[in-house]
């Protein structure tokens, strides 16, 4: 630890090292079915040790993305490289990688014991450390107890960890997860999420889970790859994705936002203001590229990053005036839904620090909305 | 227990009475009974008027001895050892060509299967006995296959098939296809894909994934199938005596014989109920492995 070079950071962040090799590659990959395409051109680099998450609404192409990896499907055009080796014409059995279904897909016919031992009979592991191995597997996801029942005999939370335990026994370079938590109810799903960020830090294995939950990929992936009709439309930490998405698609795929249509004013030193209805002032918000007066962007902004009050904060840069049309109630935060002049509806969201008796506003009030100017976004695709 | 549960129970109980216990019965008394020159051709018979007396007569008239005859001639055990040793090749015949006929229908596109279903079962629409005597004409010395081989120049001259155990095996096969395709269909449809994927993905190769999850997971089917075929091919009269000639031993014919040629009702109707104490051995553990799956799908 100490000839750590001074570089170095603690931060875990291949990605933004040109000198690091990725472990997986896509290069100008293909895929069509008949003439539906469903990966359209897609170049990606995940790199060892990763937890990459493919996200996207059904249909998106991450599955069959997360297939070719599994080698159940074969690109239609380009490459891909899994540690330098093209693997074009290697059968899934031959890969480094292993796989854990949707549906589990546990052998009902054998005990949990032997569909973890399942992938190591094949291989060319010793029988006598065979055992030993299963033993460990079990120990990792904590069912040594269950080891001689049937699948049909444990709950869907443990099913969904002999699934994982098959698939990791193997010691594979990979593991592809398909909505592996997606049968679950959500405080367990919840938990389990935090048990596979463990397990992936504990075995340092990479991880390439694929989910149409965007609150799964942020909580587990280090890196997220939002897809659209087969092309990625960003990629990047949870963080920037959240904070700083490239488009109205990531925007409001992940999380709540508000998406405010206008047209730029001026655009100075990454400011802009934006007018974006009339006889209304104009918003101050950082724009990533620089914009020319009167280009169409879009302003997004999450609504817990909207403070509501009563008057007009002396200081704020962007304060809007409206009318309280709805509250929504969730316990720990209340959404309000507030009406602007010209029949826009902005959602807020507001930590309940107070009990329900004390909330400040309600029906039909005015308010004054307020934001600062990083809090918005502008977006121009 | 409410009347009305009693009334629907009883239902199922009254036709197994009425069609399976009271038949029974009466081949049990007519296996004790013996050969008379009468009609009907046994002694004796029971006689409500005679009374309790007349009841205990008949009743001490009865008697084993037909059993015993059953074990001294050595014909029948020779029957019931060939019939037997003949269904249960027959069964391991009709699952080596059943088994991948089920698989290619599950297999199938799924826009395909309703076809495929239809043709395993289209043979039953004609009757069973026209489609035996049709394989007489196949199998016959100047029958279509011979002519066919001939033709092509495979044989020299005609080969012998009917009235041999090939022709018997031939039309049992045939005859019970569909009982053993469509439990083994059933079992191969529900099959989970993702399991031979799964498989695939643990370093199995597509034969090692077929071995190991496929044939596993079909055993219900195959059991099933197997006994469905095997039970009515132990009792088989029809195929070996249009088939089989006389050289093909096997009890239903003995039976037949016993009844029809020798009237002798009581030997017959002993050979029967030793052919159902032999055959409720595998029906039993048919049974109790049934109930042992829908146990486990439970």
């Amino acid at each position: 630890m100490n000839s750590t070079p001074a570089v170095a950071t603690d931060v875990f962040a291949p990605w933004e090292d040109p000198g690091a090799t990725p472990l997986i590659r896509f290069d100008h990959v293909t895929k069509r079915f008949g003439s539906f395409t469903a990966i359209d051109d897609l170049s990606l680099d995940i790199y060892e040790r990763e937890f990459f998450a493919l996200l996207g609404p059904s249909g998106c192409g991450k599955t069959t993305l997360m297939r070719m990896l599994a080698g159940f499907e074969t690109p239609t055009e380009g490459l891909i490289t899994l540690g330098g080796q093209d693997l074009a014409g290697v059968p899934p059995n031959r890969r480094p990688v292993n796989m854990m279904f949707q549906s589990y897909a546990l052998f009902p016919h054998l005990t949990v014991a032997d569909n973890i031992a399942f992938g190591l009979k094949r291989s060319d592991m010793a029988k006598s450390e065979i055992a030993g191995r299963v033993d460990e597997m079990l120990a990792l996801v904590q069912l040594s107890k269950f080891a001689s029942r049937k699948p049909h005999q444990i709950s869907g939370g443990q099913r969904q960890r002999v699934a994982l335990a098959r698939a990791l026994a193997k010691a594979p370079k990979l593991l592809l997860l398909d909505e592996p938590l997606a049968a679950l109810d959500k405080k367990l799903r919840e938990e389990t999420q935090f048990e596979l960020m463990d397990i992936q830090e504990k075995l340092g294995t990479t991880f390439v889970i694929v989910t149409h939950d965007q609150e799964e990929a942020m909580t587990v992936a280090s890196r997220v790859a939002v897809m659209d009709h087969g092309r990625l439309v960003q990629v990047a930490t949870p963080e920037v994705i959240y904070e700083q998405p490239n488009s109205r698609y990531v925007a409001d795929f992940i999380g709540d936002v508000n998406l405010i249509e206008g047209r730029v004013l001026e655009c100075t030193g990454g400011k802009c203001r934006i007018s974006w209805a009339e006889g209304v002032d104009p918003v101050t918000a950082i724009a990533s590229e620089t914009l020319n007066k009167g280009d169409s962007c879009c302003i997004a902004v999450r609504p817990e990053k909207l403070a509501i009050s009563a008057q007009r904060p002396p200081d704020a840069v962007n304060a809007l005036s409206g009318k309280v049309l709805d509250i929504g109630y969730l316990g720990n935060i209340s959404t309000y839904h507030v009406g602007m002049p010209g029949g826009r509806v902005l959602k807020v969201q507001v930590a309940n620090h107070n009990r329900l008796a004390r909330r400040p506003f309600t029906w039909d009030d005015e308010v004054w909305i307020s934001f600062t100017e990083t809090a918005a976004v502008v977006l121009t695709s | 227990m409410n009347l009305r549960r009693l009334l629907l129970i009883s239902v199922p109980y009254a036709w197994l009475l009425l069609l399976f216990l009271v038949p029974f019965g009466i081949v049990l008394k007519i296996s004790l009974s013996d050969q008379a020159l009468a009609i009907p051709p046994y002694t004796p018979t029971f006689d409500l008027a005679a009374g309790w007396q007349g009841f205990v007569d008949f009743l001490s008239k009865l008697d084993f001895e037909n059993y015993s005859w059953l074990t001294q001639d050595d014909l029948y055990w020779k029957a019931y050892l060939s019939s037997l040793q003949i269904a249960a090749l027959s069964t391991v015949l009709t699952l080596l060509v059943g088994y991948p006929i089920a698989y290619g229908m599950a297999n199938a596109p799924t826009e395909w299967r309703p076809t495929l279903m239809m043709l395993v079962i289209l043979p039953f629409w004609t009757s069973f006995l026209i489609r035996v005597y049709a394989w007489i004409g196949i199998l016959g010395q100047n029958g279509y296959l011979n002519q066919l081989l001939l033709w092509t120049g495979v044989i020299d001259e005609p080969l012998v098939m009917l009235n041999t155990p090939f022709a018997v095996y031939i039309g049992i096969v045939y005859t019970y296809l569909p009982f053993m395709v469509l439990p083994i269909y059933a079992t191969l449809e529900k099959l989970d894909h993702d399991l031979l994927e799964a498989a695939e993905d643990l370093g199995c190769s597509r034969f090692q994934a077929f071995w190991l999850v496929t044939v596993p997971l079909s055993k219900p089917g195959i059991i099933a199938g197997s006994f469905l075929v095997f039970i009515p091919a132990v009792g088989e009269f029809v195929i070996p005596s249009l088939l089989g000639g006389s050289r093909t031993l096997m009890i239903g014919k003995v039976l037949w014989d016993e009844f029809f040629s020798n009237r002798d009702w009581p030997t017959a109707s002993a050979v029967a109920v030793l052919l159902l104490l032999i055959l409720i051995v595998p029906i039993v553990l048919f049974q109790r492995h049934q109930q042992k799956m829908q146990e486990l799908d439970a």
